[in-house]
């Protein structure tokens, strides 16, 4: 089990998805799965081992690390990851329910199984709302467990064992507010593209009952 | 999600560019992306472990490895080949819509488009005209932006390209200018100077398919406009009418709007 499993559960997710939809799968892959796994895991793997803290003192590292990264940024990371590719799952639940009641009832039940119709439709804005949901979530997170999006360069630490207030020093603290700055950004522009999805096929199927409608009227 | 999958989206894209493309990517992949993951991680990989400073100041080598290393080396090239790989999905993505338009036009019975089944739509080559050479130089022209922002960042992130020995740090706690000692400092500078070079020759391959489109598209229009004024001369009107409904036949095949599939 690793991330290529999500990649390729992503992959199917993209045969129902519409044409933005297909470009969230894309700038979620390409900007955020794959510069976590090539980039961003590297920096924080020995997080650990290169807090230093002013003192001699055993466990007063262990304690300060712990005070200060109570849950590692690059964790939470891979954390909204998931947590926010799974509603796409939803979708392909529901086609596969399609699927299922179609060879069950032995007939042609639907046009297009895949097609983002009636009860599809209802599931695939559920997905959006809640991936939407899921990154709003995690950023509020972000920014409370870390007062705002930083990483400081020193902190100042006197819990016990640590006989004194310490000066303790955070390695990597410059690369690691880049790609903090970075995983923001990307996830903005998730909201963003989900949020544009979402008006684009309120829009589009109220047009249609719209006109459906009227056409009903005139005749 | 790995370097290999990146490998398998842009592998689709190859079928469709032009062979200088075929040339820049191939160069991409082994002598930027494979190098990357097969030698310089390593190089890079007990960068901080093994930077020293002759200080046992708690910190001073933190603060030191992180003044003077604001961003890795590793992670700048990872980045820059994220980059500059994500034009091509553009391709892709364009590519993939008009195939996906053939095949609504194939599911509807339409008599004019001349494809006899799904296969041949799926492994047919587009020729980059039309809609597609916009996206696609683009596309060329915005790997040409990031390369150069990427290789200027480093220039001046790093005063220049060579990585030096020693360096002098006296940002606090350390108590007084100490000395740090960077971890393998030539094979560092070689492996950059490496990924410079190649990034060099990235930038010449891009400018030099750029060119070649632009000529391209120069030479294909004034072919047609010296057609359009030779026709009432050589051809009667018959045969005129002809060719624009084929012209419009194609036309319509290639550029029929629909929406969104949903």
């Amino acid at each position: 089990m690793s991330w290529a499993f999500l990649r390729d559960l992503l992959s199917g997710v993209n045969k129902y998805s519409t044409g933005i939809g297909r470009i969230w799968v894309a700038v979620v892959f390409v900007f955020r799965l794959l510069v976590y796994v090539a980039a961003a895991e590297n920096i924080w793997k020995h997080e650990h081992d290169e807090f230093e803290c002013n003192i001699k003192q055993p466990g007063c590292e262990n304690v300060c690390f712990d005070h200060f990264f109570p849950v590692s940024h690059i964790r939470l990371w891979a954390l909204q990851l998931i947590m926010v590719s799974t509603p796409s799952l939803l979708v392909v639940f529901h086609v596969a329910y399609r699927e299922n009641r179609e060879k069950h009832h032995n007939r042609k039940l639907y046009k297009n199984p895949g097609k983002i119709d009636g009860g599809l439709l209802c599931t695939y804005l559920i997905s959006l709302i809640l991936k939407t949901g899921l990154e709003i979530v995690f950023l509020v997170l972000f920014y409370k467990l870390y007062n705002g999006f930083k990483i400081p360069r020193h902190v100042k630490c006197d819990i016990k064992p640590c006989p004194i207030t310490v000066d303790c020093y955070i390695s990597k603290h410059t690369e690691k507010m880049i790609f903090l700055y970075f995983l923001v950004a990307t996830s903005c522009l998730c909201i963003i593209l989900n949020l544009g999805e979402l008006s684009y096929l309120f829009f589009k199927y109220s047009i249609k009952c719209y006109l459906k409608r009227h056409v009903k009227k005139q005749q | 999600m790995d370097w290999g999958a990146l490998h398998t989206i842009l592998g689709g894209v190859n079928k469709h560019s032009t062979s200088i493309g075929k040339i820049w990517l191939t160069v991409l992949f082994i002598f930027r992306i494979m190098i990357l993951v097969v030698a310089a991680e390593r190089v890079w990989g007990d960068e901080q472990q093994d930077f020293v400073c002759n200080t046992l100041q708690p910190g001073c080598r933190n603060v030191c490895y992180d003044h003077f290393f604001p961003i890795s080396h590793i992670r700048l090239w990872a980045l820059q080949l994220i980059f500059v790989s994500t034009p091509a999905l553009l391709v892709a993505m364009h590519v993939a819509y008009r195939r996906h338009e053939k095949k609504r036009q194939f599911r509807k019975g339409d008599q004019k488009c001349e494809f006899k089944d799904m296969e041949e739509i799926r492994k047919q080559r587009f020729h980059i005209e039309g809609s597609l050479w916009w996206t696609y130089t683009s596309s060329i022209f915005f790997r040409l932006i990031f390369e150069a922002v990427f290789m200027y960042a480093f220039y001046f992130m790093y005063d220049g390209f060579r990585m030096p020995r020693l360096m002098k740090c006296s940002a606090w706690p350390c108590p007084n200018t100490v000395d740090c000692f960077v971890s393998r400092p030539t094979e560092k500078t070689v492996f950059t100077i490496f990924m410079i070079a190649v990034s060099s020759i990235c930038i010449l391959l891009n400018v030099a398919e750029l060119c070649y489109l632009l000529t391209k598209f120069f030479l294909r229009r004034s072919k047609r406009a010296g057609n359009s004024k030779q026709q009432p001369n050589h051809e009667n009107k018959e045969e005129t009418k002809q060719n624009e409904m084929n012209e419009l036949i194609s036309d319509s095949c290639q550029n029929t709007v629909i929406g969104f599939s949903s």
